[in-house]
């Protein structure tokens, strides 16, 4: 507990009070912890002298600010029509099939979390996708299963 | 410095407008109308309705006549054939997503997006409607305040009003694009979070997304019900808002019309909530003094500035933000608690009824009344003070229903007793009035001499400042209050809860000079409140509250502790002012909150 406590007065401690650096904090804290939770929003609201609601706010406009718990590792898989031109439903399909989760849901052994995201500006190399903050590009249903593959044997 | 003119042209008339204009002003000061919805005169810019579009000659897109200035030389059209096919388009796209139930809507006739879609003759069916595919809540776990979501427009008019005018915050935009929507903290129950209930969101809310908890059908019921004897109490500033119900212009009093509306519809008694505003001036002047002699003359840690009580969004914006100062807050309850907690004890034993058979009706100007009398402290009698609340456009649309023409009731008295009401009473409607009220008998109670201002009228506490401050010098002091010669008493006057929060940060760093702060939830006082008549702005607030000042001028006693009804009352029920029956039926305690 008292870690968690440190994880947002460290933060802005770090970035300041000011208004302007809430996004930095937020970004911050779900680094570092993995998700927001509800009393980290609040708290955070109540160093830099915001409102919970405003903070909730600015954090649930941005889908990388998770509010939820989340796998150790992340994959978002592109929505946008250029890779889904280029078949990102089946990419979705297979990942779906290798980790037995559905969009939204986390892998029983907490590896891994399945997501989409809107364009990430690989447009060219479709359908792509990022596990944390690394792109794939080019993806297969076959080199997809390799990919997920080396993270397990990380 | 003058400031630099401007030259343009609205729809073909030649106007001039100082620099910084908005071109919504500049088109209104020509007698040019522009509609808007999330525009309000008392919120800062937001421009994201774009119902107010024009077209300007030279620019290849329309603009916001609400975000943009006045230019040199702009030629100006708002209602060109494109203005007039965008205004529709946009209001069309609004309803597509709007619940158009408008004959089950409670803001049905009072709604500015019904006018808009009649002005422009919107059809429903030229987008398809979204609102079967999403999801919609209607939030009413609150006692006072309903959230629609799927009548929202996402104009955000409360979430600024939540911000600016409340700095409370309970509401703000959550997600994006077409999730996005007006919530509370993670979306969570409205009775949960830091919400104050003043209501402030409803007054300024252009459909009938915010609305206050209605409890008509219940009071309707208790009237109907023979068993039952049915008190209603009216507070202050119900009587000079009520006619902007019934067809009045603002700032027209209706007082004598009123309490022959509320007779005809059926209460059994028809009784005054300035009655308890009164008995409140009283306990809660008494309280200052005690205050001030435990501090300067036991020299006791007692908490100072003392701070009124009255207003059930104030209370709440305190306990949850500033838990560590309940102290502050006199103990008394507020007029409407008192009215209920004297209805079912002292009333109730000279009228011969059991307090079980009494229903405790209030009309109040506020939303948040309705959350008071809900809380579970306020029984100290054995029954709830107050047993239904409803506000002042809830009357109004009860008088509606009940068929009556009221342009054409005579005017009658309210019933004795505990209809008994002084000029001072009158004036808890506005913001400074309670100050005023408590000075005129705090005063003469300390020195036996009446305030020494012209006619009585404190006019430093008057007005609609932010905040206002006063300083009264206290000389020639009656033998009992001794410790006080020479003091001079600072007190200070704040209205609208970002004012309160001024206040309250200075008491924070202890930097505070006052004895006495009035503090009122909603800019303007009670004449504002959350409950008022539909739309509000500055004029609208000035003018009831000129109507109150002449109320009170009228009246022929102008002095709390002077009414009669009240002198009786501490004769034969409750001794003295701070006494034991008081301490246990007008005195209240307050909670700590979370700041979610």
């Amino acid at each position: 507990m008292r870690k968690r406590e440190s994880a947002v007065k460290n933060a802005v401690v770090k970035y300041g009070k000011e208004r302007k650096n809430l996004l930095p904090i937020l970004q911050e804290v779900k680094q570092i912890k993995n998700y927001l939770s509800r009393s980290d929003i609040s708290e955070i609201g109540a160093e830099m002298g915001l409102s919970s609601a405003h903070v909730y706010g600015v954090a649930s406009f941005y889908h990388f600010i998770n509010l939820t718990e989340q796998g150790q590792n992340i994959i978002w898989v592109c929505k946008t029509i250029s890779c889904y031109m280029k078949g990102s439903n089946d990419i979705m399909m297979a990942l779906e099939e290798r980790l037995k989760i559905k969009i939204g849901e986390t892998t029983s052994d907490g590896k891994f979390t399945l997501l989409q995201t809107n364009c990430i500006g690989w447009c060219h190399k479709g359908p792509a996708m990022l596990v944390n903050d690394e792109p794939y590009t080019d993806l297969t249903p076959e080199n997809v299963v390799q990919i997920i593959d080396s993270y397990y044997k990380k | 410095m003058s400031k630099k003119m401007i030259n343009l042209v609205i729809d073909e008339i030649k106007t001039t407008v100082p620099e910084g204009t908005l071109l919504l002003e500049a088109a209104k000061s020509e007698n040019v109308k522009i509609p808007t919805l999330c525009y309000h005169e008392d919120l800062c810019i937001a421009g994201n309705c774009r119902v107010c579009v024009v077209e300007v000659k030279g620019w290849n897109t329309l603009l916001a006549a609400c975000a943009t200035p006045a230019m040199e030389g702009m030629v100006v059209y708002t209602n060109s054939p494109l203005v007039r096919r965008a205004r529709r388009d946009i209001l069309a796209l609004l309803i597509s997503e709007h619940s158009t139930q408008c004959t089950t809507c409670y803001r049905s006739t009072n709604c500015e997006l019904q006018d808009l879609a009649a002005e422009y003759n919107i059809d429903n069916e030229i987008y398809i409607n979204l609102l079967k595919d999403k999801i919609f809540t209607v939030d009413r776990t609150s006692w006072a305040i309903e959230k629609d979501e799927s009548k929202c427009i996402r104009c955000q008019r409360c979430v600024r009003t939540c911000a600016e005018l409340q700095k409370v915050n309970a509401l703000d935009v959550i997600n994006k694009g077409a999730e996005m929507k007006i919530a509370t903290f993670f979306d969570m129950a409205m009775s949960d979070v830091v919400c104050t209930n003043c209501g402030q969101c409803i007054n300024r809310c252009p459909t009938g997304a915010l609305t206050e908890r209605r409890y008509i059908d219940e009071i309707w019921d208790a009237i109907g019900d023979p068993t039952k004897h049915v008190i209603v109490q009216t507070a202050p500033a119900v009587r000079v808002a009520l006619g902007e119900m019934l067809g009045y212009e603002p700032g027209v009093r209706v007082t004598g019309k009123m309490v022959t509306a509320l007779k005809r519809i059926g209460f059994d008694s028809v009784l005054d909530t300035d009655f308890s505003a009164d008995l409140t001036i009283v306990e809660e002047g008494h309280e200052l003094l005690q205050r001030l002699k435990r501090k300067l003359v036991d020299q006791e840690d007692i908490a100072l500035p003392l701070m009124t009580s009255c207003s059930p969004a104030w209370i709440k914006f305190i306990e949850h933000l500033y838990p560590d100062y309940l102290d502050h807050l006199s103990t008394c309850k507020s007029p409407q608690q008192m009215f209920g907690a004297i209805a079912k004890t002292y009333y109730a034993e000279k009228k011969e009824l059991d307090p079980k058979d009494i229903v405790n009706v209030s009309v109040m100007p506020c939303s948040a009344k309705k959350f008071e009398a809900n809380r579970m402290e306020m029984k100290d009698s054995g029954y709830p003070d107050i047993d239904l609340v409803c506000t002042t456009r809830e009357l109004g649309h009860m008088i509606r229903q009940s068929g009556i023409n009221f342009k054409e009731l005579p005017n009658s008295k309210y019933d004795k007793f505990m209809g008994e009401s002084t000029g001072a009473a009158v004036i808890f409607g506005v913001t400074g009035g309670v100050m005023e009220a408590a000075l005129r008998t705090a005063y003469e109670i300390v020195t036996g001499r009446e305030v020494p201002f012209e006619g009585l009228n404190i006019t430093p506490v008057r007005g609609m400042e932010g905040i206002r401050e006063a300083t009264i010098k206290l000389e020639k002091v009656l033998p009992d209050w001794s410790f006080l010669e020479g003091v001079e008493l600072r007190v200070a006057v704040a209205h609208g809860l970002t004012n309160a929060a001024q206040i309250m940060d200075n008491i924070v760093i202890g930097e505070s000079p006052y004895h006495f702060i009035e503090i009122m939830g909603c800019p303007g006082g009670c004449i504002g409140g959350g409950g008022q008549p539909i739309p509000t702005n500055e004029e609208i607030r000035r003018k009831r509250t000129e109507a109150i000042y002449t109320e009170d001028e009228k009246m022929k006693i102008r002095k709390s502790h002077e009414n009669p009804e009240i002198i009786k009352l501490y004769e034969e029920f409750l001794g003295t002012p701070l006494g034991e029956i008081s301490h246990k039926l007008l005195h209240t305690k307050y909670t700590r909150r979370e700041r979610v």
